[in-house]
């Protein structure tokens, strides 16, 4: 009689267990779907106001086998054709090196013409003071990033791309300073390596070795300028950097072309919505 | 003491079967499918609606708040999407589909909320 009851129990609690993973497994469903996606990304910029765009040049450097300032132009240009609502001007590339350097000079020789005639009344420590105010020299050759810093007041000289926009009826004026220089690294990296046991199955496992390494850095900062005004409305500064075995050999603009790829979708973004294509798993 | 666990299994069984429960699931469900095949024919916001539906319907499910989200991200609303996608790891922590459709939606969102500089 026990023996029949404890049957009957277990019977029951095992029933029970199925009909609870049953319940869960409905429950649970367990279809999935993969679907494509592509999520709309409103642009960070308002550039309603303008229909057209003019990638003035940059000021560039860090590398002699590279125009950079010309592959910037060339490339930002025809991504803005195809992926832009903006028209986009054709024009030489601007050598802002070269306006940076005159609006340099001619600032220098006004400050000092000033300082002539204020000579005669300011006291010696005055005169410390005021060859101190004088704009300081800019570095002929760009080699790396402080190179580039003293640029940056020409891209605040709204006089000047003001008298742009007037030239190019009042675009979006884009602009700003490009550095691609040559870098070199060394240090113990993990890659991930195939070992074979006495069996001779096969399995990777990460190894830690001591690498020598070279490649590019890519340090653009695009500055966004209001043709009517002059004035700056944004700017966007971006790092990327690629290194490869030190024995391997790639050829500067293919690296800058790999590092491109990495920063034109952040500034296609700034100026116009963009579609990033995706898939995702739907569930049941 | 085996009774007493057969009695508690048996009691867990009818609780999980039971109509309330079954019937909130079930109806989920079927607004969960449907939401489901006019996605995949492009319809998201017939989808979205239906998905809405689902989770007011079960606030447990996690597939429901799952899908919500990737049509919420479809749909170019990401607030709304990350909010969906929150809820449902909230509902299933463990759950791997879940959580490489919410990895992927936050390097897009991270891209798109990323600050001018």
């Amino acid at each position: 009689m026990t023996a029949r009851l404890r049957r009957t129990s277990n019977r029951l609690a095992l029933g029970a267990i199925a009909a609870a993973c049953a319940v869960l497994a409905v429950a649970c469903g367990g279809e999935l779907f993969e679907v494509p996606i592509e999520t709309p990304i409103r642009a960070k910029l308002d550039v309603s106001a303008f229909q057209r765009v003019l990638v003035a040049g940059f000021v560039a450097g860090g590398n002699d086998e590279l125009d950079t300032n010309q592959e910037t132009v060339r490339l930002l240009r025809s991504q803005l054709r195809s992926k832009s609502s903006l028209r986009v001007i054709d024009a030489d590339a601007m050598t802002l090196i070269e306006v940076a350097q005159d609006q340099n000079k001619a600032a220098a020789e006004s400050e000092a013409a000033a300082n002539r005639v204020s000579d005669r009344e300011l006291v010696d420590k005055d005169k410390t003071a005021s060859a101190a105010a004088q704009p300081s020299a800019l570095p002929q050759k760009i080699r790396e990033q402080k190179d580039l810093e003293p640029y940056d007041r020409l891209f605040a000289n709204t006089a000047y791309w003001k008298r742009i926009g007037e030239e190019y009826q009042n675009p979006l004026i884009v602009t700003g300073s490009v550095l691609f220089a040559p870098r070199t690294s060394a240090g113990f990296v993990t890659r991930e390596t195939e070992v074979y046991d006495g069996l001779g199955r096969r399995s990777v496992v990460p190894t830690r070795t001591y690498m020598e390494r070279k490649g590019f850095v890519l340090r653009p900062k695009f500055v966004f300028i209001d043709g009517r005004t002059g004035a700056t409305i944004s700017s966007l500064s971006r790092s990327e950097e690629v290194l490869y075995n030190a024995q391997q050999s790639t050829p500067a603009l293919s690296s800058y072309f790999e590092l491109m790829d990495r920063i034109v979708p952040d500034f296609l973004g700034t100026l116009s919505s963009q579609k990033i294509k995706g898939t995702r798993i739907l569930l049941k | 003491m085996k009774r007493a666990t057969s009695v508690l299994l048996v009691a867990a069984a009818v609780f999980a079967a039971s109509p309330a429960f079954a019937d909130a699931r079930s109806e989920a469900k079927s607004q969960v499918d449907f939401g489901v095949n006019v996605a995949l024919r492009g319809l998201w916001r017939e989808a979205i609606y239906r998905w809405e539906k689902a989770v007011e319907i079960d606030p447990t499910y996690a597939a429901a708040f799952n899908d919500l989200a990737v049509a919420y991200e479809h749909e170019g609303q990401l607030d709304k999407a990350r909010k969906a996608y929150e809820k449902a790891l909230e509902v299933e922590p463990n759950n791997a589909q879940i959580r490489q459709n919410y990895e992927l939606f936050k390097e897009i969102n991270d891209r798109a909320s990323q600050k001018d500089k």
